[in-house]
């Protein structure tokens, strides 16, 4: 399929699909760099001697 | 793991680290096969080959939707049964259905201008999507304005709930009033009237989309528990800070 074939529209319809792709990615990178930035604050809290009252670590899910 | 399992947010973030790369490559498999799929539908024999951003718009359009009703839903887990994890999931839900609703307006232009003449057309369906795109924006601007989560969360279930009113409005805007929009052609009494060939690969793309929703809500869900566990932890540092001897 070829761009050739998308009509006399054809910048109408890249330019949507291109804006989805962007938005989903930026979605995607935002979540992943939060997720890291709260792991990061979280080690840097334990490392300084903060824990929780279980006594567990913040990061420990299992 | 039952449902009350869930409630303790240590369990809810192990099995969310177990199911994130099992989702996430489900919905990048199933995107691909939706893309191929919309690539090779046939041109319509009104509107060409513009149809191919009914495949991008209508899935944003209906999770713009169900965004807020899945947030409508945490919201009265948060304000009835005060589940720990319903505040999580609202405020987690609300910027991915901002971007869902942002996508459905934005695609839903880009389609209009061809077909329409217009980008924009101030009628009932689009007014009342850009409407629920502004609730959301306010209801992420309360959850930021508000430091404690949970006197936050309060409010955020209440306004999540009144917004609720505008769903129904946005489906049945364009049988209860004129609009430039087309009346509804899949989800309607009496059966879809779209041909297989556009059906297929917009009901492909409409569960690849959830499925993307699902993991980044997910995603956005695990985040949010660890930073409340962040600002818990920088809680209980001032309060030692205070209590050592000057």
């Amino acid at each position: 399929m070829t761009a050739m074939s998308l009509g006399p529209y054809a910048s109408f319809i890249v330019t949507s699909y291109l804006l989805v792709t962007a938005v989903v990615l930026l979605l995607i990178v935002w979540i992943a760099i939060d997720y890291r930035r709260q792991k990061q604050t979280l080690h840097e809290l334990e490392a300084g001697g903060v824990i929780r009252r279980s006594g567990r670590s913040a990061m420990d899910i299992r | 793991m039952t449902l009350i399992d869930l409630a303790n947010p240590t369990r809810f973030l192990s099995l969310t680290t177990r199911l994130l790369p099992w989702l996430a490559a489900a919905t990048a498999i199933l995107l691909l096969i939706g893309l191929y799929q919309s690539a090779m539908a046939p041109d319509d024999y009104q509107q060409g080959a513009t149809v191919k951003i009914m495949f991008i718009h209508v899935p944003n359009a209906w999770l713009s939707m169900f965004v807020w009703g899945v947030m409508s839903l945490s919201a009265l887990g948060t304000l009835v049964w005060r589940h720990p994890l319903a505040d999580v999931a609202a405020k987690a839900a609300a910027p991915i259905g901002a971007a869902f609703t942002f996508l459905a307006l934005v695609t839903g232009s880009l389609w209009g201008r061809p077909m329409w003449g217009t980008y924009w057309e101030w009628d009932a369906r689009l007014t009342s999507v850009l409407i629920l795109f502004l609730m959301y924006l306010g209801l992420i601007a309360l959850w930021r304005a508000v430091e404690d989560p949970s006197r936050a969360a309060r409010a955020a279930a209440i306004l999540t709930l009144v917004g609720a009113i505008n769903l129904p409005i946005i489906k049945f805007s364009v049988d209860w009033w004129n609009t430039l929009h087309q009346p509804a052609s899949v989800m309607r009494v009496g059966g879809s009237t779209l041909d297989r060939a556009f059906l297929i690969p917009l009901l492909v793309m409409a569960v690849a989309f959830s499925l993307l929703f699902i993991t980044l809500h997910l995603a956005a869900m695990r985040n949010e528990i660890l930073r409340r566990r962040v600002r818990a932890l920088q809680m209980m540092q001032v309060a030692q800070a205070s209590q050592r001897p000057a």
